[in-house]
């Protein structure tokens, strides 16, 4: 059960966006910052090939400008 | 409410992440989220420091049954404010990798053979004593390392030094930060940093020399990144001969040429006196001048010797020496802009601006690393800017106790736990705390770490312990050391935890017990010693390695030297081993308040740390309440007159390039710990050639291609990165030294800085070519 969190940083103007985009996705979990440009992912997946699709996919998002990784836990 | 174990992990995600914004943006709120209450009784969390980089985080480590569990910052630390790297979130994984060794193994008919460990100490110190008997005292020696913990090393430097009678003690810590404590013990007469993290918070300006601390400490970087978020006047800079993570990050970034920090420290204080920038008062008061022999050589040939000679000077001699080193002049040894020293100079020169030099192997792994860390001091001395808040020249060190237990407990030839081999009266007061006989401590050095591997290359020495480190992939000129610890009569025992190409050389395995398992103490870069109690039971028949080293010295018969019963053997060490260091310049705290504080930084006087040395505002030790550089008989710093001298080997016609070589966020030096950590390993798998995209186009390489690095010493074949984390500029390449699988020690050069012996990995010449 791979379980990971990352701070997700938006580009410019489009941490709304950011925020739309990564709710609609199966096995994300979004906690939004209410005074910075700044979002914690919450990514929890049943196995890992699921969790690299889904990695794959938040990266292609137009709205993320980059993602930095603060936890990660695999079995 | 249940909470299970995913639930439990989720939290803990949650945490982390929720700390990492809040160090990175001060202020930051989340308001839809409240962090899940941990189940009670269920994990019991205990301090602990992390197991990995000199930087000292405190961790709480999860409990669960008698397995650890889960890891998170510990906020009462005030090294790290609950905050951790990605290494400390994942440490206790280090405790479970698949191959763990469990039992000892002795070399029988070439196969190492599972053997009860008591049998294999046994033979420990059969070897041992036949040696000294056949080939005298000094046929044996122990190498150990800046992740021994602090009674690892007293109680090896004990054993050796104070019984056996040799001088045979060494550690890795040599190859990392050797040239921080000649640095600091020519500059100031005494080891370790007058300043403390708290610089961090103070400081107005950041000048980091040859440090990616984004990657090397990146807790101590978040820290800066912080003070820069909320004051917008603060400013990093970055000098540095490759760009790297920490210049993507920093407000300005400088390249130089390599070797020629030398000439950029002696051109800043060139324009801080030209253009009046000293701080009179403080250098009429605190400061006096000397010089040193030049041309000193690199230590290339085996039994080097070297003895730099002070010859006292006046600031009318310093001004002279830099007339050689205008902003002109460096630039054309540099490559950094005249315009840019200038700007280094002022920003050194402002009186209204608090300035904080970090260097770690940069400086340190240098055939001039003594001279270096002289220089960056020499303008914080000029300028007054030193042991005050924010006002600070800081080195960092790499391993968790390099500072603990190499420098503070002396585990290197010339040193005793207080003082030097040389000296009678350290030799006398060592003898009198150990119970031994005076004449047991022998009052000459013998081998620092490079030619104590050439001593076993040539046969002076046959029996090696080796605790605590991997020598067989960190060695400069690797294959010569690597050929000799192999040859017929050499005895190799290694204390491990997992296999490694060094526990591949030896003659005996000894299972150790690794951090929770045991307890101990480091000590870290700030000068904070922090204990740590066993928390989980040691696997198999793995031994501590103090109690390994006093099985085999009670075996020789030592028994009354180290008469310690197993239940309190580590409190009675710490007991004894304080009493090398009381008094107010270096007394550290007792026993029981380690046990208590995530931390506790020294001199320790009247139940109060120290946060700054030779100030008399903070430190007990100073005469008067101005600063008192005590470690000096006149009570002064030294400046140094020290010139640019070139590397020992430099890029020409046949090995153009230069090779730097270095560490990785995700690894831990050698990686036989962090590698076992199976989302640092799939986050950087293996290692790589960083190569310059214009260099890349004339080779032909392109990502992923294979290259030969080649250099006079060896060769080897890997992956070419280009424009990866990290960028050399053209001419040069750089390759982390973290995979076992290409040994890049085996083309790195065995010069060194004659004053500290410490070798230089950051510059040797290499050519390339497309496979």
């Amino acid at each position: 059960m791979p379980i990971f969190s990352f701070l997700a940083y938006p580009e410019n103007s489009m941490k709304d966006q950011l925020i739309k985009d990564l709710s609609v996705m199966q096995y994300c979990e979004v906690k939004p910052s209410d005074n910075k440009d700044v979002l914690i992912l919450l990514t929890d997946t049943p196995d890992e090939e699921t969790n690299k699709d889904l990695i794959n996919n938040i990266k292609d998002l137009a709205s993320l400008q980059s993602l930095s990784m603060t936890f990660g836990h695999t079995d | 409410m249940t909470i299970t174990r995913r639930h439990f992990i989720r939290s803990m995600a949650l945490k982390s992440a929720a700390v990492a914004a809040a160090t990175m943006f001060p202020g930051i709120s989340f308001a839809s989220w409240k962090p899940t209450d941990l189940p009670a009784g269920s994990i019991q969390w205990n301090k602990t420091p992390c197991r990995f980089c000199g930087t000292g985080c405190g961790l709480l480590v999860g409990v669960s049954g008698e397995k650890a569990v889960a890891v998170k910052g510990d906020p009462r630390c005030s090294v790290n404010k609950g905050l951790c790297c990605v290494k400390g979130y994942h440490s206790v994984q280090i405790l479970y990798g698949k191959d763990r060794f469990k039992t000892a193994y002795v070399r029988k008919n070439g196969q190492m053979v599972p053997t009860p460990i008591e049998e294999a100490l046994d033979l420990v110190a059969e070897k041992m004593k036949t040696s000294i008997q056949e080939k005298g005292k000094d046929s044996v020696c122990i190498y150990g390392s800046g992740q021994w913990s602090i009674p690892d090393g007293y109680a090896a430097s004990k054993f050796f030094k104070g019984c056996i009678g040799t001088n045979n003690v060494e550690a890795n810590a040599r190859l990392c930060m050797a040239s921080a404590v000649t640095g600091c013990l020519t500059t100031f007469g005494l080891d370790e940093p007058m300043g403390c993290y708290e610089d961090i918070d103070n400081a107005d300006v950041f000048i980091t020399w040859g440090n990616n601390m984004a990657e090397m400490h990146p807790v101590l970087f978040s820290r800066m990144l912080a003070n820069r978020k909320s004051k917008t006047h603060v400013k990093i800079i970055d000098l540095t001969t490759r760009s790297t993570r920490s210049s993507q990050a920093a407000d300005k970034s400088m390249i130089f040429n390599p070797q020629s920090d030398l000439a950029i420290a002696n051109g800043i204080c060139h324009e801080i006196i030209k253009n009046g920038w000293i701080n009179e008062a403080f250098v009429s008061k605190h400061v006096s001048f000397h010089k040193g022999k030049t041309n000193i050589g690199y230590g290339t040939e085996d039994h080097f010797k070297f003895k730099d000679k002070a010859e006292t000077v006046d600031f009318e001699a310093l001004k002279t020496f830099l007339e050689d080193y205008t902003p002109e002049t460096v630039e054309k040894i540099s490559g950094v802009s005249a315009e840019d020293i200038k700007y280094l100079a002022a920003l050194y020169g402002d009186p209204a601006k608090k300035v904080t030099s970090f260097w770690t192997m940069g400086m340190n792994q240098h055939t001039r690393g003594t001279w270096i860390n002289n220089l960056v001091y020499n303008i914080h001395l000029l300028t007054g800017k030193i042991s005050e808040p924010g006002n600070s020249p800081f080195s960092l060190t790499g391993q968790p106790s390099a500072c603990g237990t190499v420098r503070e407990v002396g585990t290197l030839t010339h040193k005793l736990p207080h003082g030097v081999v040389m000296k009678e009266e350290s030799r006398k007061m060592a003898a009198k705390i150990w119970g031994v006989p005076e004449t047991n401590i022998d009052p000459k050095p013998t081998y620092h770490t490079v030619e104590m591997f050439r001593a076993l290359d040539r046969g002076d020495i046959n029996f090696m312990w080796i605790q605590v480190t991997n020598p067989m992939v960190t060695m400069p000129n690797l294959r010569r050391y690597r050929d000799g610890a192999k040859k017929d009569g050499r005895f190799i025992v290694v204390s491990e935890i997992y296999p490694t190409p060094t526990s591949d050389v030896a003659d005996v395995i000894l299972p150790s017990a690794l951090w929770v398992e045991r307890e101990g103490f480091f000590g870290n870069s700030e000068r904070r010693t922090q204990h740590n109690a066993q928390l989980v039971p040691k696997p198999g028949e793995a031994m501590c390695n103090t109690w390994q080293l006093i099985q085999v010295a009670r075996r020789l018969g030592f028994e009354k030297q180290f008469p310690w019963s197993q239940d309190s053997y580590i409190e009675d060490i710490w007991n004894e081993y304080t009493k090398f260091h009381d008094t107010p310049k270096h007394r550290m705290a007792p026993y029981k308040v380690l046990t208590e504080q995530s931390g506790v930084q020294w001199p320790y006087v009247d139940g109060k740390e120290t946060r700054w040395r030779y100030n008399g505002k903070y430190d007990p030790a100073c005469q008067g309440d101005s600063f008192d550089f005590y470690g000096k008989p006149d009570h002064r710093a030294w400046v140094w007159l020290r010139p640019y001298e070139p590397a020992a080997e430099s890029p020409d016609r046949e090995y153009p390039f230069w090779l730097n070589t270095g560490r990785v966020l995700e690894h831990w030096h050698t990686g036989s710990m962090t590698r076992r950590i199976p989302i640092l390993h799939k986050a950087m798998p293996e290692s790589y050639v960083e190569i310059n995209p214009e260099d890349a186009k004339s080779l032909g390489v392109v990502e992923g291609s294979k290259v030969k690095i080649s250099s006079r010493r060896g060769s080897l074949v890997m992956k070419a990165s280009i424009n990866g984390r990290g960028n050399p500029p053209t001419g040069m390449v750089f390759v982390p030294f973290f995979d076992e699988s290409y040994l890049i020690n085996e083309v790195t050069l065995d010069a060194f800085c004659p004053i500290s012996k410490q070798p230089d990995y950051k510059k040797c010449a290499v050519k390339l070519e497309k496979v």
